[in-house]
C-alpha cells in the first residue's frame, strides 16, 4: 500500500481538524460549491468612469437616473435608490474610476445576521433581498462588512436598497445589466473561479500596471466581486481592515454553545436545587410555606 | 378613594367582572408631580409615534445609513433588558440556591421584569421598518436559524411567557381564586429553570448581535467575549435595579409595608451588594484581561480612552467599592448610591456598544432628536404606570392576607 505526500498530508489535516474545532471553522478556503458562484471583475485600470454601468443600474431596476457625476472632490455614496456608484478618486497614476456596490461576499454577514431570510445568498451566487420577509430591523446594516444594504428611513414601507447582481436577468442566463453596458471593457462576468484566474493572468502579464492584489478574493472570506487596481486598494478608498474570514464565523462560536447550554442549564438548575435543598423542604412544586 | 372596590376576604370578589372593573379606576390623587410630567409627556410621544408610521422613522429620528440604530434599540432594548436581568438572579438564589430571605423581593421584581420586556417589545416595534412582518420570525418558513436576532427574539418571547407563569398566583391571589392559584404554582419551577435558561443565553446573546460588527465598533468596546461581558454585567445591573428600585418603593408604598420592612429590606440589600461587587469585579477583570489580551489598552490616551476609563473606572470600579464600603458599613445611603452609579454604567457600556463606539469614527455623529428621548422616555412612563397600578392591587408587596382592609393609595394612578 503506498501512500503519496498529498494523501498523508491531506489525512493529517483531517486528523487535525476533528482534535480541534477551532481550526476547522478558521479555514478561509471557499468550500467547492463556491466555485460555482457567479463573479464580476472590475479592471479599475480599464474603466472611464464613463456611468454607462450606473444609468444601465437605474433602468434595470427601475430606479431614478444618477444625476452627478464623478468629480474626485466629492465622494458619491450609495443610497436606497442608488445601487451602483462610479467615483473619481485622484492617485499616484493619475485619476482612476472606482465602482461600488454590493459585495456578494460568498458567506454574506447580512444574510447570516437576517432573522427572516429576507437577505439571502442565492446559489447562482447574489445576495438577494425579499420584501415581503423583511422586518426591517436593520440588523443586516449592523453586521455588513462593506456597508451596502441602505434602508430608506423616509417612507413608511422602507426598501433595503442594494445591488442585487440583477438576480432577475442570470435566472434568463443574461449577464448583469452593468456588465452588459460597459462600453470599455472594464466588467467581466463568468464563473467566479474562471474571474478570479482571469484576474490574476492580467496581474501576472502586465505587473507595471497593477498592483498584487485581487480586492475581494480572500476579504471577508471571499466575495463575488472582484476589482483588480493600479494602485494599493487603500488608496481608493476601499476597505483594507476586513477579516480574511467570513464574517458569519465570528458568532459560530457562540450559536454553536447555545444547544448546549439549553441541555445543561435545565440539569444543573436542577441539580442544584436538589443538592441546596434543606431537609425539611418539601416543595417540589414549588409551593411555598406563607 | 377605595370607597368603589368590592372584595370580600381574602380578596375574593364578589364577581369577577365587577371588581375587574372597581379595580380599573385610578386611585388616590391625580395631581402628583410625576402624572403632571408623565401625563403630558406620553401625550406628545403619541403624536410622534403617528408621525413616524406616517411618514417614516427620518421624520422623528436621526438614525443613519451608517448609524442604524439608535436610542430606540440601544437604551430601550439593549440597555433595558441588562436593567429586567434581576429577575433571573433573583429566582437563581431563591428557587435554586433556596436563599429564602430574598423571597420578599421576587414577585415585583419578575413583575417589572415582565413588564420590561413586554415594553421593549413594544419599542423595537417602533423601531422596526415593517413592523407587520413581525410574524415572519415566529411563524412561516423564514426562520433564519442562523442570526442571533433571530435567537434573541426567541428567547425575548418565550421569556415573557415564563414571568407571566412565574407571577401569574399573584393575579389569581388577586383574583381570588385559590385553586389556580395552587396549579400555576406548581409550574413556578419549571418557569424559574426554562427562565435562568433563556436569559444565559439572551443577555449574552445581545452582546453576540455585536459580534459581526468588527471594525464598527470601537477596539476597546469590541470584544469576541462581549456576550460573556454582557452576561455577567446583566448580573449586577439586574440586582443594581433592584436596589434601586427598592429604596423607590420603601417610600411610595410605605402604606403596604410593615414596621420591620425598612429593617428586613436592608439586610436584604446588604446581601445583594455582596453578589453585586464580585460580580463587578469578576466584570472588571475580565475587560482588563481582554483588553491586555486585544492590544487595545493603547487607545487609553485617546478620546475614546478616556472615554472608556470615565466607564470602567467611574462607574464599574468606584460603584463596586462603595458596595464593598456599604456592605462593611451597613450604611443604606452608600448602598443606594453604589447602585446608581452602577446602573449609569450600565446606560454608558450598553449605549457605547450598541450606539457611540458604533461607528465612532463616523462623521457627522449620531445624536438623537428630542423627539426619540421623548418616546424612550414615555415608554419607561407607561411602563411605571402599569407597574404602579398592579402593585396597588395585586399582592406583590404585601401578602393577600394583609390586603384584607385596603387602605387609600397615597399615591395617584
Amino acid at each position: 500500500m503506498s501512500i503519496d505526500r498529498r494523501e498523508f498530508l491531506k489525512t493529517l489535516g483531517v486528523a487535525g481538524a476533528s482534535l480541534s474545532g477551532a481550526t476547522a471553522l478558521g479555514n478561509t478556503k471557499p468550500k467547492p460549491n463556491q466555485e460555482e458562484f457567479f463573479a464580476i471583475l472590475h479592471d479599475i485600470t480599464l474603466c472611464e468612469g464613463c456611468q454607462e454601468c450606473e444609468f444601465a443600474c437605474a433602468t434595470a431596476n427601475n430606479l431614478p437616473e444618477p444625476s452627478d457625476y464623478p468629480d474626485s472632490e466629492v465622494k458619491r455614496k450609495l443610497k436606497p435608490d442608488q445601487y451602483s456608484v462610479i467615483n473619481a478618486v485622484e492617485t499616484s497614476v493619475g485619476e482612476v474610476y472606482t465602482k461600488q456596490q454590493c459585495m456578494h461576499c460568498a458567506q454574506p454577514a447580512c444574510a447570516s445576521a437576517c432573522l427572516t431570510q429576507a437577505m439571502k445568498k442565492q446559489k447562482e451566487g447574489p445576495v438577494t433581498w425579499t420584501e415581503g420577509k423583511c422586518m426591517g430591523c436593520r440588523y443586516c446594516m449592523v453586521s455588513r462588512p462593506f456597508d451596502i444594504p441602505k434602508f430608506e428611513f423616509d417612507d413608511n414601507n422602507p426598501k433595503i436598497g442594494k445591488c442585487q447582481m440583477c438576480f432577475d436577468r442570470l435566472k434568463q442566463g443574461e449577464v448583469p445589466a452593468c456588465v452588459e453596458n460597459c462600453p470599455a471593457g472594464a466588467l467581466t462576468f463568468g464563473k467566479r473561479s474562471e474571474i478570479l484566474h482571469e484576474a490574476h493572468r492580467r496581474i501576472i502579464e502586465d505587473p507595471d500596471t497593477y498592483v498584487d492584489h485581487v480586492y475581494g478574493e480572500y476579504e471577508a472570506g471571499g466575495t463575488s466581486w472582484l476589482n483588480i487596481s493600479p494602485v494599493p486598494f487603500g488608496e481608493l478608498g476601499f476597505k483594507t481592515d476586513l477579516e480574511t474570514k467570513p464574517y458569519p464565523e465570528l458568532t459560530k462560536g457562540f450559536l454553536y454553545s447555545v444547544p448546549s447550554v439549553f441541555v445543561l442549564w435545565p440539569a444543573l438548575l436542577m441539580g442544584l436545587r436538589e443538592a441546596t435543598k434543606k431537609d425539611d423542604q418539601e416543595d417540589l412544586e414549588g409551593e411555598d410555606h406563607e | 378613594m377605595s370607597e368603589g372596590i368590592v372584595t370580600k376576604p381574602y380578596g375574593r370578589p364578589a364577581s369577577t367582572w365587577k371588581f375587574l372593573l372597581s379595580e380599573l379606576k385610578p386611585r388616590g390623587n391625580p395631581w402628583t408631580i410625576f402624572n403632571m410630567i408623565s401625563v403630558p409627556t406620553v401625550i406628545v410621544a403619541a403624536v410622534i409615534i403617528v408621525i413616524r408610521f406616517i411618514y417614516g422613522l427620518s421624520a422623528v429620528s436621526n438614525v443613519t445609513q451608517s448609524v442604524p440604530w439608535g436610542l430606540w434599540k440601544g437604551f430601550n432594548v439593549v440597555t433595558g433588558v441588562a436593567f429586567a436581568g434581576g429577575a433571573y438572579v433573583l429566582t437563581f438564589m431563591v428557587y435554586i440556591l433556596g436563599m429564602e430571605k430574598y423571597k420578599p423581593l421576587v414577585r415585583v421584581t419578575v413583575l417589572n421584569g415582565f413588564l420590561a420586556y413586554t415594553f421593549y417589545a413594544i419599542a423595537l416595534i417602533l423601531d422596526l421598518g415593517k413592523p407587520w412582518n413581525i410574524i415572519n420570525p415566529i411563524i412561516g418558513n423564514s426562520f433564519g436559524t442562523s442570526s442571533i436576532l433571530f435567537l434573541v427574539a426567541w428567547h425575548f418571547i418565550l421569556y415573557i411567557f415564563a414571568q407571566l407563569i412565574e407571577f401569574s398566583p399573584a393575579v389569581a391571589e388577586w383574583l381570588g381564586s385559590e385553586r389556580a392559584r395552587r396549579n400555576l404554582k406548581r409550574l413556578t419551577i419549571g418557569a424559574v429553570v426554562f427562565g435562568i435558561t433563556l436569559s444565559t443565553l439572551h443577555q449574552s446573546g445581545l452582546g453576540a448581535l455585536f459580534l459581526m460588527a468588527k471594525g464598527k465598533i470601537h477596539p476597546l468596546w469590541y470584544s469576541e467575549f462581549i456576550p460573556t461581558l454582557f452576561f455577567i454585567s446583566s448580573i449586577f445591573a439586574g440586582l443594581s435595579m433592584v436596589i434601586f428600585q427598592g429604596s423607590i418603593l420603601q417610600r411610595v408604598f410605605a402604606y403596604q409595608l410593615d414596621k420591620n420592612s425598612d429593617e428586613n429590606h436592608n439586610i436584604m440589600i446588604r446581601g445583594l451588594s455582596r453578589v453585586c461587587a464580585i460580580a463587578m469585579f469578576v466584570y472588571f477583570f475580565l475587560k482588563i484581561v481582554d483588553s491586555v489580551h486585544n492590544h487595545t489598552l493603547t487607545y487609553l490616551m485617546t478620546p475614546m480612552g478616556v472615554w472608556f476609563m470615565i466607564e470602567m473606572i467611574g462607574f464599574v470600579l468606584i460603584p463596586m467599592l462603595l458596595f464593598v464600603r456599604g456592605v462593611r458599613l451597613g450604611t443604606p445611603f452608600t448602598i443606594k448610591l453604589a447602585s446608581i452609579m452602577t446602573l449609569i454604567g450600565i446606560v454608558l457600556n450598553r449605549m457605547n456598544v450598541s450606539v457611540i463606539a458604533y461607528r465612532w469614527d463616523e462623521i457627522p455623529r449620531y445624536i438623537p432628536t428630542w423627539m426619540e428621548i421623548v418616546v424612550t422616555v414615555s415608554i419607561i412612563f407607561v411602563q411605571i404606570w402599569i407597574f404602579r397600578w398592579v402593585l396597588h392591587r395585586m399582592p406583590v408587596l404585601r401578602t393577600m392576607e394583609s390586603m384584607t382592609a385596603p387602605k387609600p393609595a397615597t399615591q395617584g394612578n
